[in-house]
This record gives structure tokens, C-alpha cells and sequence, in this order.
């Protein structure tokens, strides 16, 4: 197994006074889609802002393919070839979806334009869509721009948190299949509250706990441990989609 | 219902704005004052257009502006004097000659006031992102420091601005009397307008504003220094208030150093009125501000400001987040 693209190790970081990560290690490796799980508030989406520096570190190291990128700012983070998805999407609502794209388009060239056509394979209503308002698209369209957007840039890494919130499921199911395919551009580091949408994705897991990540394994493994997700997840053995508090 | 869902209410006031004065007034005196409300609206609109442009992007309410708005004035008067003595164009019979040492003391006034305002935001602002209550404070330190500099450089008196000749009187337009300058004012605010609209919209940088208006942090996030946009933005909207300072010179024909804070209650208005980050809304604003105060000067004198500040208060009302909150 070659040295991972991402390597957070020991990371801690507040938020105002609050301590929210306590000690947060985890890595991303090629050809896998890693996926954060935890209950509400246990550090998750903060570590992804901390790793595009949206939320600076107090300590830890984090490393992208190589070089130690804790210490720098968002824009410079995003540059050496990271995508972030937030949890609200970030769509810029009032500019049409091409101009999303002009705006997450760092540079424009032969590439570029193969990588739309990648992008359009992948997301159809995208095309559909271009010159509409990015407000105006439903619920999934809107995941679908958000996830698609970063995609512009020879992005290797791509950070989505929670893209399954608020969408009905035959549109999740759209949506699993859609980063399916994105498996084959970049890696993909996946924060998710719905245990059906992280099961179907993930090929490894790491649980966080109050600010700690607490285990990690191949996603498989979790799909048998049933302590484990009780413990940590609060799902019970007969629930099958969502979390079950 | 929510207040902000009667959009129609809003055009309408609109459409009071500009029609109910006739009941009260005759056609040609409309006609005047409507030319002279457009002038001061646009105006106003240089003014606020920048206030509004800086808190939209950079979420700073710089009580500076009027500051700066000021500077414009003194740098504009400066430089069409001295332009003025070397070339003699302002006394000149030519209306070209005189436009073009008219926009070349506002080009002037625009450029030095830009790089003061990139002074004042990497020095003043910088250090107060994210912080409300301690940009109110510092604008305000920024805005009495700015003001006494004037005091320094040109004195605390009044000062007579020039006007280029063809600027001065007025028209007999079918027994209509329309004021040249404002004619002027509006040509050359119209002009601006449609620039700033241009550039927002149909450029790449425009776009990354408009979108940075919306949303800051995501901007940064996919890859464009922040920083240097909020340089830039500050500058243009500092550079927009010199200009307006200038041209606002020329329209009451003189200057004082405390001239800024008058004008920032109506650029505060405007924006707010218009939507705080929306272009389209601060034309319109300014509009309808600049109009309702000339008809209301005209038909109860005392009673001028007042008008503004009722219609401030009943936009509120009807929509809380003002015209066009939608951004640029």
C-alpha cells in the first residue's frame, strides 16, 4: 500500500473556547472513498474545515500528499488540489449554474473542457440546467452542483460533508451512484450521517467520538459490529437506513 | 403574510414616487425637478454604491466612506485648479475641453482616493474583519482622522469649487428649464452604473464578487485570495465615493472638510433602502431618495428630509431586507 494522499495525525482545534477536536487521526488513500462517522457535534465536519483551514489547528499535523499543509490558508489549501463540499453546499444561489463553474474554475484550458464533459456524464441535469439561476434547482440538482463544481479543477481530493441531507431517497440513491463514479477521478473523504448512503460508499470508516477518533477499519468490518454501531452510532439492529437514536 | 413577501408593494411605492407629484405639481416644474431629483439621485448612488458594494463583500460597515467621499471632493477641487491653470479648459467655450478636465479631476480624485482606500483597508480594516462593533469604532477613529487631514492639508474653510463653463445654466427645453449640469451628472452617473453592472456581470473577477457577495468563505475555498478581492473591492468602492465627491462639488458648487458626514446618512439610507450589496438596488434607491427629496423640497421645503426618512421607514416595513436583497 503506497503512502496516503491525506495524513491527519493528532489534530486538535477550537472553535471560540470550545475544545471540538481532541485528538482527530485519520488518513485517505487512493481508490478509496474514506468516510467519517459519529453522532452530532463529535468533530466531523469540523475536520473537514480544519483541513481547508476554515478552523486553524492548535496542534497536529495534517499532510497532503507529502507536504504540511496545517499552517496554510484556505485559498493556498485549495490550490494544491483539494474540493470542499460543505455541509450547506456553498452554492452561490444567484449566479447561474455556469457561472458556479467559472467561479470554482481556477484555470481554463484543453483539460478543463474534458473534465466538464466528465462532469456532465456523471451529472446530465448539470447541462440541462447551465444557464439557470443555481437557486432554482431542486434539492438534488443542488447536491449534484455542489458535489460536481470542485470537479472543474485536477482536484485530488475532494471533501463532502453530509451530502445526503434533506434528499428523498430515490435521489441519495442518484446520488451514491454518481460518486461511484467519481471514484475513478479523485479521492473522496466522506462525512455522513446516514449509515445506509455511508455503507453503500465507504470502503473505510473511522468513528469519531466526542472529538476523538476512536476506530477505524475497513467499512466492512462495521457493517458485522453491531456493539460498535450501537455504541457509537446509536443504531439499533433493526434499523436499516438512517440512524436510529 | 410576511412582509417581505409584498414585492408589489414595494414597485409601487416606486411608482408613487415618481407619479404622485403630479397632482400637486405642474407638468413643466415636474419636469425640472424630476431632472434635478435624477441628478441628486445619481449622485447619491456613487456614494452609496460603494458602501453598499463594501458590506456586501466584505461584511464591513465603513462609517469612513463619507470620509473619503470628502477627500474626493478636496482632490477633484485641487487637481481642476491646478489642471485649470495649466490649460485653461474650464473656462474654455468648448463643452469637450470642459468634460475632459472634468473627468480628469475625477479620474484623479478616483485614483488617489483608490490607493487611500487601499490604505485605509489593509491598515485600519484588516486587523476588524469579522468584528462588528470594533469596525463601528475604528471607521468612526478612520473617519475623524481622514476629516482633521483635511483640516491639515487645505484648511478648515469652505472652499468656492469650480465648475467648467458650460456647466453652468441652464437649458429652455419647449419652455421647459432644465439645469445643464445635472444633465451631466446624469449622463455621466448613468454611464458609471452601466460600467460597474458590466464588469459584475460579464467579467470573470465581477463573477467571483457577485459570488463573494453571497458567500465569502466559499469563495476561498475554491482557490481565490479573499484578501486581495477585499483589497480591490475597497478600493473601487472608496474610488466610487471620491468620484461622487467630486461631481457632488461641482453640484453645490462648494466643499468643507466635515461635508462626508452629511452625505453618508443618505449613502446609509440608500443602501439600506436598496438591499445592502445590490448595484440595481442602490441606483434605485438613490432614485427614489434623490426624487422624493427634490418634489418634497419643492412642495413643503421643511420637510424634505423628513420624506427620506419616511420612506427608509416604510420600506422597512414592506421589505425588512430592503428592494433587491438578492445581491448584485
Amino acid at each position: 500500500m503506497g503512502e496516503p494522499i491525506l495524513h491527519v495525525e493528532g489534530v486538535h482545534a477550537f472553535i471560540g473556547k470550545h475544545h471540538i477536536l481532541q485528538g482527530v487521526s485519520f488518513e485517505a488513500r487512493e481508490g478509496q472513498i474514506t468516510v467519517l462517522l459519529g453522532r452530532n457535534g463529535a468533530g466531523k465536519t469540523t475536520s473537514l474545515r480544519t483541513i481547508m483551514g476554515l478552523v486553524p489547528p492548535s496542534q497536529g499535523s495534517i499532510r497532503f500528499k507529502g507536504e504540511a499543509i496545517a499552517r496554510l490558508k484556505p485559498f493556498e489549501i485549495a490550490r494544491k488540489g483539494i474540493g470542499f463540499v460543505p455541509e450547506d453546499r456553498g452554492l452561490f444561489n444567484l449566479l447561474t449554474v455556469e457561472e458556479n463553474f467559472r467561479v470554482a474554475m481556477l484555470r481554463e484550458d484543453e483539460m478543463t473542457r474534458k473534465r466538464l464533459e466528465m462532469i456532465f456524464e456523471i451529472f446530465p441535469d448539470l447541462q440541462r440546467f447551465w444557464k439557470a439561476k443555481a437557486g432554482i434547482l431542486s434539492g438534488g440538482q443542488k447536491q449534484m452542483l455542489a458535489i460536481a463544481r470542485p470537479l472543474i479543477n485536477p482536484n485530488e481530493l475532494l471533501l463532502v460533508d453530509e451530502p445526503s441531507k434533506g434528499l428523498a431517497p430515490i435521489v441519495v440513491e442518484h446520488l451514491i451512484e454518481a460518486l461511484h463514479k467519481l471514484q475513478a477521478h479523485t479521492v473522496v473523504i466522506l462525512v455522513e450521517q446516514n449509515f445506509y448512503m455511508a455503507s453503500r460508499l465507504g470502503t473505510h470508516f473511522y468513528l469519531f467520538d466526542d472529538g476523538r477518533t476512536v476506530h477505524r477499519g475497513p467499512m466492512e468490518e462495521l457493517l458485522h459490529d453491531e456493539e460498535m454501531k450501537k455504541k457509537y452510532l446509536g443504531i439499533s439492529k433493526t434499523s436499516s437506513g438512517g440512524i436510529q437514536e | 403574510m410576511r412582509p417581505s413577501s409584498r414585492p408589489w408593494l414595494a414597485k409601487w411605492i416606486v411608482v408613487g414616487i415618481f407619479l404622485l407629484p403630479l397632482l400637486f405639481i405642474g407638468l413643466k416644474t415636474y419636469i425640472t425637478l424630476t431632472v434635478s431629483g435624477l441628478a441628486m439621485g445619481m449622485l447619491f448612488f456613487l456614494v452609496a454604491s460603494g458602501f453598499s458594494l463594501i458590506f456586501g463583500f466584505l461584511s464591513v460597515l465603513n462609517l469612513a466612506h463619507g470620509a473619503l467621499f470628502a477627500w474626493g471632493a478636496y482632490i477633484g477641487f485641487t487637481s481642476f485648479s491646478l489642471i485649470n491653470r495649466w490649460t485653461g479648459w474650464g473656462g474654455s467655450e468648448s463643452f469637450l475641453l470642459n468634460m475632459a478636465i472634468f473627468l480628469s479631476a475625477l479620474i484623479f480624485s478616483g485614483l488617489l482616493v483608490g490607493l487611500l482606500g487601499i490604505l485605509t483597508e489593509r491598515l485600519v480594516i484588516r486587523p476588524v474583519y469579522g468584528s462588528h462593533l470594533f469596525q463601528i469604532f475604528i471607521t468612526v477613529g478612520a473617519m475623524i482622522v481622514l476629516e482633521e487631514l483635511i483640516r491639515v492639508v487645505w484648511g478648515p474653510d469652505d472652499e468656492v469649487m469650480p465648475v467648467p463653463l458650460k456647466f453652468i445654466g441652464s437649458l429652455d427645453l419647449f419652455d421647459v428649464v432644465l439645469s445643464k449640469y445635472p444633465l451631466v451628472a446624469i449622463g455621466l452617473g448613468s454611464a458609471i452604473y452601466l460600467a460597474i453592472h458590466l464588469i459584475l456581470k460579464k467579467t470573470r473577477i465581477g463573477t467571483i464578487v457577485r459570488a463573494g457577495v453571497e458567500n465569502p468563505e466559499m469563495v476561498q475555498v475554491m482557490g481565490h485570495n479573499i484578501y486581495r478581492y477585499f483589497t480591490g473591492v475597497f478600493a473601487v468602492g472608496s474610488a466610487l465615493a471620491a468620484i461622487g465627491g467630486g461631481m457632488w462639488a461641482t453640484f453645490v458648487k462648494s466643499i468643507h472638510p466635515a461635508m462626508g458626514g452629511e452625505v453618508i446618512v443618505f449613502a446609509l439610507i440608500v443602501a439600506i433602502i436598496g438591499g445592502l450589496g445590490s448595484m440595481t438596488g442602490s441606483v434605485i434607491g438613490a432614485l427614489m431618495v434623490g426624487l422624493s427629496y427634490n418634489y418634497v423640497a419643492y412642495l413643503v421645503p421643511k420637510g424634505a428630509l423628513g420624506i427620506t426618512m419616511l420612506l427608509l421607514v416604510v420600506i422597512l416595513l414592506v421589505r425588512p431586507t430592503g428592494l433587491f436583497p438578492e445581491g448584485t
